[in-house]
């Protein structure tokens, strides 16, 4: 185990694996987008009440899904690397809160977009909605603080996943917002326990999506993150050697 | 385990566990406040600012729609099915507006009537193609009705 756990913590192995993985996960990404995009947009029956508007939840659920579940990725590369100060952990704390603020993004982007047909208004300061904005200002704020300081990387680092720690909380409130309080947003129509709410017609290419979502979010992150290695280790003699292979 | 991580280790669940506790005391004490709106029942149990710009939600009571000829204006039933408030409205619904669904309104409470100035129609979590429904008869409100 011990072993698994260093190999993961070496900058050069995960640029290897990393390189060597991400055409196919790539491609599995615009793959099962294709599929689910195609098959939620043209092919998928239009709601019984929303019409065909309910559509955007093809890009809508996906994005917010991936967005907490990055979070957790998210924290559990702070806590590793505060505890064994592992640097390929302080690169994806960084790559994930940059990845995490856009899904975040898009998420209260389409919601608006939603919202306006459906609910009659762009924005509510509902309890789901109002925690979705906290989670991007988190993410914001971590981006933002390794930029501020960036003559300072191993503060910055140690700064950043105290922040990232702390905003945990946030992910099982988003969560369960909708059950504990009286909110715009409907309960949730996927549940681990028991069928989901929707019909199997428009259900399966919502799978695809977030599988695809889950593919993408993957893709980018090996990109930044060798973005990231490139970046800071460019000085060490492994790297030094592919580069000039390349030339 | 080296122990300077060990301690390391605590420090960081220390973190989670104190700032999970703050938020949580934080969100005990506004819990009222975390409420989009009230549901007919506390307005009837006096719950509910009188006079006071407040959201209420529920469903539209079946067969309480009157829209005046001529405007804007509409009256309608928002219930719980324990308690309904009588609301009355001038604008443009949105397009899921209707009777049997779901509703947030933002108004003031004058004399037990609620004058809205908003309206928002609120949907449910269920999502149907239009076919099956028409195949289980108009009647049928949905896939799955929860019991209340």
């Amino acid at each position: 185990m011990w072993s698994w756990f260093h190999k993961w913590g070496s900058p050069k192995w995960f640029y290897g694996m990393a390189g060597r993985c991400l055409p196919w996960v790539a491609v599995a990404t615009l793959l099962c987008w294709g599929i689910g995009l195609g098959w939620g947009l043209l092919v998928a029956p239009m709601d019984f009440r929303q019409g065909n508007s309910f559509r955007i939840i093809y890009v809508h659920v996906p994005v917010a899904v991936v967005s907490l579940a990055g979070y957790y990725l998210m924290a559990i590369a702070a806590a590793i690397h505060l505890v064994w100060r592992m640097k390929l952990a302080d690169m994806a704390l960084k790559s994930a809160a940059l990845i995490g603020a856009a899904l975040t993004f898009l998420a209260l982007v389409t919601g608006a977009i939603w919202g306006k047909p459906t609910w009659g208004t762009w924005w509510v300061w509902d309890a789901r909605i109002t925690s979705m904005l906290v989670l991007f200002l988190i993410y914001m704020g971590i981006v933002l603080l390794y930029e501020a300081l960036a003559d300072r990387p191993e503060q910055a680092s140690r700064v950043c996943a105290i922040l990232a720690l702390v905003g945990t909380v946030n992910i099982p409130i988003i969560y369960k917002s909708v059950d504990w309080w009286y909110s715009l947003h409907q309960p949730a129509t996927i549940r681990f326990t028991g069928a989901p709410s929707m019909d199997p017609s428009m259900f399966y290419p919502l799978l695809w999506c977030i599988v695809a979502c889950y593919l993408m979010y993957g893709t980018l992150m090996m990109l930044y993150v060798r973005g990231e290695i490139l970046r800071r280790e460019i000085r060490t003699q492994w790297l030094q050697d592919i580069v000039r292979g390349m030339r | 385990m080296h122990p300077l991580r060990k301690q390391r280790l605590w420090v960081v669940v220390f973190i989670v566990a104190f700032s999970s506790l703050a938020v949580a005391l934080v969100m005990m004490a506004l819990r009222e406040n975390i409420n989009l709106f009230y549901p007919p029942e506390k307005v009837l149990a006096g719950e509910a600012p009188v006079g006071k710009m407040i959201r209420i939600g529920g469903m539209v009571r079946e067969g309480s729609v009157i829209r005046e000829a001529g405007s804007l204006r509409v009256r309608f039933d928002v219930t719980d099915f324990k308690g309904t408030v009588p609301v009355v409205y001038e604008g443009i619904l949105p397009d899921l507006f209707g009777e049997g669904q779901g509703v947030v309104t933002q108004g003031k409470l004058v004399d037990g009537v609620f004058e809205a100035s908003e309206v928002l129609a609120k949907h449910d979590e269920n999502y149907m193609p239009p076919e099956l429904i028409d195949a289980m008869g108009p009647d049928h409100p949905g896939p799955k009705k929860k019991a209340p």
